[in-house]
């Protein structure tokens, strides 16, 4: 059992060769609040740690190309009151700001929530069902990377050793569009989803949904992008008939286990459920702009 | 915010008793001062850290600390071969016992290890982190055994042994094969088959219920200083430094005076914190490394190794005549005791049907090892589980009958002069009164929303005296000085003083009042049993009444008259009339000041055994409303009504009533320990063991019912433990009435509403297609 | 194995200390400076007792390393009230008995403060939700809601009467 050490660089080139050089004992600490846990209760041993909140880059939110750049460690209590941001994905926000209490949105951030890599990160699906891409550092260099494919089981990521996210960008949108995050949980704070579910749509002037994505999370090893649930309400009104189907899609997609938050048929039943009253906040979001 | 119902007590005006006083430790509570268990530093100091078991049932081969002990800064280790065997001995322990041959191989495991985190070993190092090394090299080789969780599989005779040398109590004859069943209890009177054969209807049901933790915010904790001649210094986080200092004196082979134990503040216990975990280990490292050591638990240590109460199995029966008549009733409680025997299986069946005046009772209960923690107190320890499966099917009964459920328990409720279902006569109690007042409560008549459902149900529990030591200083300035030896655990400091200065008639203020350590005081037992502000009061009260009287000849003496002749009147001592002479009045300072001349210090001193506690009754009123589409229960409105005897500081009554009725939601809602296939506790944290959460609850309403108890000087009652015991059942009861369904199983989490839900609509389906 | 040094400003006093690297900040705080007021409940997040301002940010510091406290300014429940004058919120937690046994209340007290500082008309919804995070396992959470609601209300009447 080796002593951890701690840097905090300055630059995005400092982090990435310390990251590269610590390998696979190298842990990225954003807001820390997984990772502290995980360092107290022995889950993981790290060899080193690099606080990427001194790259001021990470810390920061603007506006690009009509949609938003996020640093990956922008804190959920900062999303939260960034009105801009609120106004164009309140539903990305809100899964944001609905992680842990209020002294954990002081600190917990979209990229720790992604690289963490828990099915059940609440960011997750509303990043995915909104499109949102995040900006990877590494060794070679930039790359853009889509959300969905950063995940690719529990705890493990498709970043390659000394790769960490500096950014996410969430796409400007058309008129008439709205996202919306819900999750179950048993209480009504303080818990993991259960079941989670982000939803983006667009609707035209006579109110049929011309576009939509649905994600779940807590339902399968990595979050879902159902493509599926998202049919069955383009084209459509969103009417019962339409809602019937979404919850049909949804709880086909589920491939959940039975564990300490939930059993497989509860999950599979929730996430219908979730999804009907996301797209309906959704669609009230995409009326009323 | 709360109202108050009188009894029928006649009560001269108060000065103190019944106000809402400023508590005398509560400057050093919001500002961070006061100094819990883990606050404390001693120079010098080790750390200390216990290795613990990954297994939930195996025996230890062999166990190698050389590793550990080479490490530099490692500084003591022991293991099962630093503490002396115990013989089977049976010790009172709150409303439980424990038995000495059990409590040292809790402690430290001996021949086995017998739930996942029972301790093998403990370390002391000069830092936090290098003890945490110490353990990682320290070598137990186990040989894993089959195990057993549930309390009814352990009664098998196919099931895991825990104990070789475990008979069945309590059968006749004695069984000649061990088991897990430690022991049989049967309580009741009359013939419950005649009972039942007079009644025109029958209800049975059976109910099954989850460990679950008393879930205090502060970790156990203490630091132990034993120097090179012996001596030992504890100061600790509990609920009684007296039992501490006992039970470290048997499990240590040391003699008591050789201890002295000093009760830090303490961060919550409902009676989780009256066992002995940490603090024996720490003075045993100390003792050899002769450094202080302090040890203090994770979260994930509470969880795995201390509390929790039983999990259980109870079935229930209850017959009754058309009019609401109950005439017979009749319980079977099998309750887990956790590795070694000792749950509160006796306290529950003596309960179970306490509120009611029944002519044929009859309840047995099982005390059932398995391989979890051993249990501990947790507020009436017991009484919740088996008054739970009682008042829930006294809902259906009343359903069926057609009666107003507050109606059909006033019909049968135990009044002054009923033979109690565990023996003896009540006195004057607050059953009835409580169902008067909830039948009053605007609460029970208010109109319910969609998908609600209101709920009731009642609560009793005995409380306890015991032993009890105060002493009095009055000081030179005629301010006194109050000792008492209960650790003050949510305000008894305040009312015990209040009691003190409406006895002696000074202001609050002039009485400082501390915890005497164990030196300091005589044997004073627990705080439990919601015993404190009634026993440690009654000490005060009498404390003061000795000052009193030696005031009196105080004064006889200056003024050269007989003490006959010097009355004690608002805090003054004045001749007796015109006869006894022309002087003025003197005040306690003024005794105080010269009592030099007169005798020396004035100090009062009481050592009881505080009798005649009286038993408390509640009523709780919930509505709950439930998502049918998520199975979520929410609890929409809650009011808690109970009778205190005499409320000494009313927000502290509410706060026990608020606090308890919070604690039961918990307990009906989402506590519950999960345990994966090996036994091994997969939710050892406040994330996953769901606690409620301030967003989860309302403002609970409280009523303060007072029925005042003959026994105590101001009336009082204890009130700490009732309120925990009718919250399952009213809560279930709402349920039902919110949705037609029956949960008899707790808690009523999420998955398993949802899923009655879900069978209720295809039932549903099923009849309206045929 | 070489501890980090750290300088950083604790309720406004500047401040070094010496850490090991994967020591939290509440370790730090109660273990190196003996600044136990913020209480250990959980290490995890879950419990609110350590609550502190860091940066002006109200954070458990259970789940801040105490390295990166470094330059940055913590405040924690020792410097809440000012010479012998309790905070408002101190003082209505006294006045509305809002404490039992008083671990978790030096948390809730740095919670509720960082509320008031915010918005000093919340509803009594937005406080219990602001207090989430905050476990009390003894008063059932009622008199501190009420505790927390009166403070705000007397915040306002001062306002208003300024």
């Amino acid at each position: 059992m080796d002593y951890m050490r701690f840097e905090a660089p300055s630059s995005v080139d400092a982090a990435v060769a310390l990251l590269a050089e610590g390998g696979g004992g190298a842990r990225v600490l954003a807001g820390g609040t997984d990772l502290l846990v995980q360092l107290r209760s022995g889950m993981v041993e790290p060899s080193l740690v690099v606080d990427i909140k001194r790259l001021p880059e990470v810390r920061e939110i603007a506006a690009e190309d009509g949609g938003f750049r996020v640093g990956a460690a922008v804190s959920g209590a900062e999303l939260g009151e960034h009105a801009e941001l609120k106004a164009l994905w309140p539903g990305v926000v809100e899964s944001a700001e609905l992680i842990g209490s209020t002294q954990i949105q002081g600190r917990a951030s979209m990229g720790g929530n992604l690289c963490n890599a828990s099915p059940a990160a609440d960011t997750v699906p509303a990043l995915i069902a909104a499109r949102a891409t995040c900006t990877v550092a590494g060794p070679r260099g930039r790359r853009e990377v889509a959300v969905e494919d950063i995940c690719t089981g529990p705890g493990r990521t498709s970043l390659a050793p000394g790769e960490f996210v500096v950014s996410f960008h969430l796409p400007a949108r058309p008129a008439h569009s709205g996202d919306a995050y819900l999750r179950f949980i048993p209480r009504t704070e303080m818990d993991i989803a259960v079941v989670g579910v982000g939803v983006s749509l667009t609707l035209d002037l006579q109110g049929a949904c011309t576009q939509a994505e649905v994600s779940l999370g807590a339902v399968a090893p990595t979050a879902l992008r159902v493509r599926e649930a998202a049919e069955a309400l383009v084209g459509t009104r969103l009417d019962d008939a339409a809602m019937e189907a979404l919850a049909r899609a949804a709880a086909a997609a589920c491939r959940p286990i039975d564990d300490k938050r939930g059993t497989v048929a509860f999950r599979t039943r929730v996430a219908g459920v979730l999804a009907q009253r996301a797209a309906r906040i959704a669609a009230d979001r995409a009326r009323s702009n | 915010m709360s109202e108050s119902v009188k009894g029928n007590g006649a009560a001269k005006a108060l000065r103190w008793v019944g106000t809402r006083a400023a508590r005398p430790d509560g400057v050093d509570k919001v500002t961070g001062r006061a100094r819990f268990g883990a606050d404390l530093f001693a120079p010098n100091m080790l750390h200390g850290r216990v290795l613990r078991s990954p297994h939930a049932h195996a025996r230890i081969v062999s166990i190698d600390v050389s590793g550990a002990e080479k490490l530099p800064g490692v500084k003591a280790i022991v293991t099962r071969d630093d503490f002396p065997e115990m013989p089977s001995e049976w010790s009172p322990l709150g409303e439980l016992i424990v038995n000495y041959h059990d409590m040292t191989r809790n402690v430290m495991a001996r021949e086995k290890v017998l739930y996942e985190g029972h301790p093998v070993a403990a370390v002391a190092a000069t830092s936090p982190s290098l003890a945490k090394r110490a353990l990682a090299a320290i070598e137990v080789e186990y040989e894993v055994l089959p195990h057993v969780l549930d309390p009814v599989e352990a009664m098998r005779p196919d099931a895991p042994l825990l104990h070789d040398h475990l008979f069945t109590a309590g059968v006749d004859p004695r069984p000649e094969t061990p088991s897990n069943v430690a022991k049989r209890v049967q309580f009741g009177h009359g013939d419950v088959e005649e009972g039942f054969a007079a009644a025109d209807l029958t209800l049975e049901r059976e109910f099954d219920t989850r460990p679950v933790h008393q879930g205090y915010i502060e970790p156990h904790a203490c630091l132990g200083s034993v120097s090179e001649d012996g001596q030992a210094e504890l100061w600790v986080s509990t609920q009684g430094h007296f039992s501490v200092r006992g039970h470290c004196a048997r499990l240590l082979g040391w003699e008591m005076s050789r201890i002295r134990v000093t009760a830090a503040e303490i961060g919550g216990g409902f009676g989780g914190k009256t066992v002995v975990y940490l603090e024996p280990l720490s003075l045993a490292l100390s003792a050899r490394a002769c450094q202080p050591v302090k040890m203090q638990m994770t979260r994930e240590e509470v969880f795995r190794a201390t509390g929790p109460t039983s999990g259980a199995h109870v079935r229930v029966k209850i017959g009754a005549t058309r009019d609401g008549r109950i005439t017979a009733a009749d319980a079977e409680l099998v309750y887990q005791a956790g590795a070694f025997q000792g749950s509160p299986v006796q306290p529950g069946a003596m309960s179970a049907f306490a509120p009611y005046a029944l002519d044929h009772v009859r309840t047995v209960g099982y005390d059932v090892v398995v391989n979890r923690p051993k249990v501990a107190a947790y507020r009436a320890p017991g009484a919740p589980i088996a008054e739970f499966a009682v008042e829930s099917t006294l809902d259906e009964l009343a359903r069926e009958l057609g009666l107003d459920p507050l109606e059909l328990r006033l019909r049968n409720a135990a009044r002054e002069g009923s033979q109690s279902s565990y023996g003896p006569k009540f006195g004057p109690i607050g059953m009835a009164a409580t169902l008067e007042a909830a039948k009053a409560h605007p609460h029970y008549h208010a109109p319910l929303g969609p998908h609600q459902g209101r709920g009731v149900a009642s609560g009793f529990w005995f409380n306890i005296g015991g032993e009890t030591c105060a002493t009095m200083n009055v000081n030179e300035d005629g301010t006194v000085g109050l000792m008492t030896g209960t650790p003050d655990i949510g305000g008894t400091r305040a009312s015990v003083s209040m009691m003190a200065a409406e006895t002696l008639g000074i202001p609050l203020e002039r009485i400082r009042p501390i915890i005497g350590d164990t030196n300091a005081l005589g044997y004073t037992f627990v705080t439990g049993g919601s015993r404190v502000t009634y026993s440690s009061g009654m000490a005060a009260v009498q404390a003061a009444e000795d000052i009193i009287g030696q005031v009196r000849a105080r004064a006889a003496r200056l003024w050269d008259i007989p003490v006959e002749a010097v009355e004690w009147q608002d805090g003054m001592v004045a001749p007796a009339g015109a006869n006894a002479g022309e002087f003025d009045p003197m005040s306690l300072a003024d005794v105080a000041r010269v009592s030099g001349k007169t005798g020396g210090p004035i100090v009062g001193e009481v050592a009881i055994n505080a009798q005649g506690a009286g038993p408390s009754f509640g009523t709780h009123i919930v509505d709950v409303e439930i998502d049918p589409d998520t199975g979520r229960v929410s609890i929409a409105r809650y009011t808690a009504i109970q009778d205190a005897g005499k409320a000494v500081h009313p927000s502290y009554v509410e706060g026990q009533m608020q606090g308890g009725a919070v604690q039961g939601i918990g307990w009906a809602l989402n506590e519950e320990y999960i345990y994966d296939e090996q036994g091994r506790l997969e939710n050892p944290g406040f994330l996953d063991y769901r606690m409620p959460v301030c967003s989860d609850v309302p403002m609970i309403d409280t009523v303060i019912v007072e029925v005042p108890n003959p026994a105590h000087p101001f009336g009082v009652r204890g009130v700490g433990e009732t309120p925990i015991i009718p919250p399952m059942a009213a809560i279930a009861n709402a349920v039902e009435d919110a949705v037609g369904l029956r949960f008899t199983e707790l808690p009523m989490s999420p998955p398993r509403v949802l899923r009655a839900l879900d069978e209720q609509r295809e039932r549903l389906q099923a009849q309206a297609a045929e | 194995m070489a501890k980090l040094h750290i300088t950083t400003t604790i309720n406004g006093d500047a401040t070094e200390f010496l850490c090991e690297p994967e020591q939290t900040l509440l370790d730090v705080l109660r273990d190196e400076l003996q600044l136990t007021g913020s209480k250990e409940g959980c290490a995890s997040g879950d419990c609110g007792a350590c609550s502190v301002m860091l940066d002006g940010r109200l954070v458990c510091a259970c789940l801040v390393l105490g390295a990166e406290a470094a330059g940055r300014t913590v405040e924690t429940i020792e410097g809440v009230a000012r010479g012998e004058e309790l905070h408002l919120v101190q003082r209505k937690f006294l006045e509305h008995h809002a404490l039992q046994c008083g671990v978790c209340t030096p948390g809730f007290i740095v919670a509720a403060k960082a509320l008031l500082e915010r918005d000093t008309d919340p509803s009594e919804t937005e406080v219990r939700y602001w207090l989430a995070g905050n476990l009390c396992r003894c008063t059932g959470y009622d008199k501190i809601v009420r505790a927390v609601l009166d403070a705000a209300a007397e915040m306002r009447g001062e306002e208003a009467g300024a």
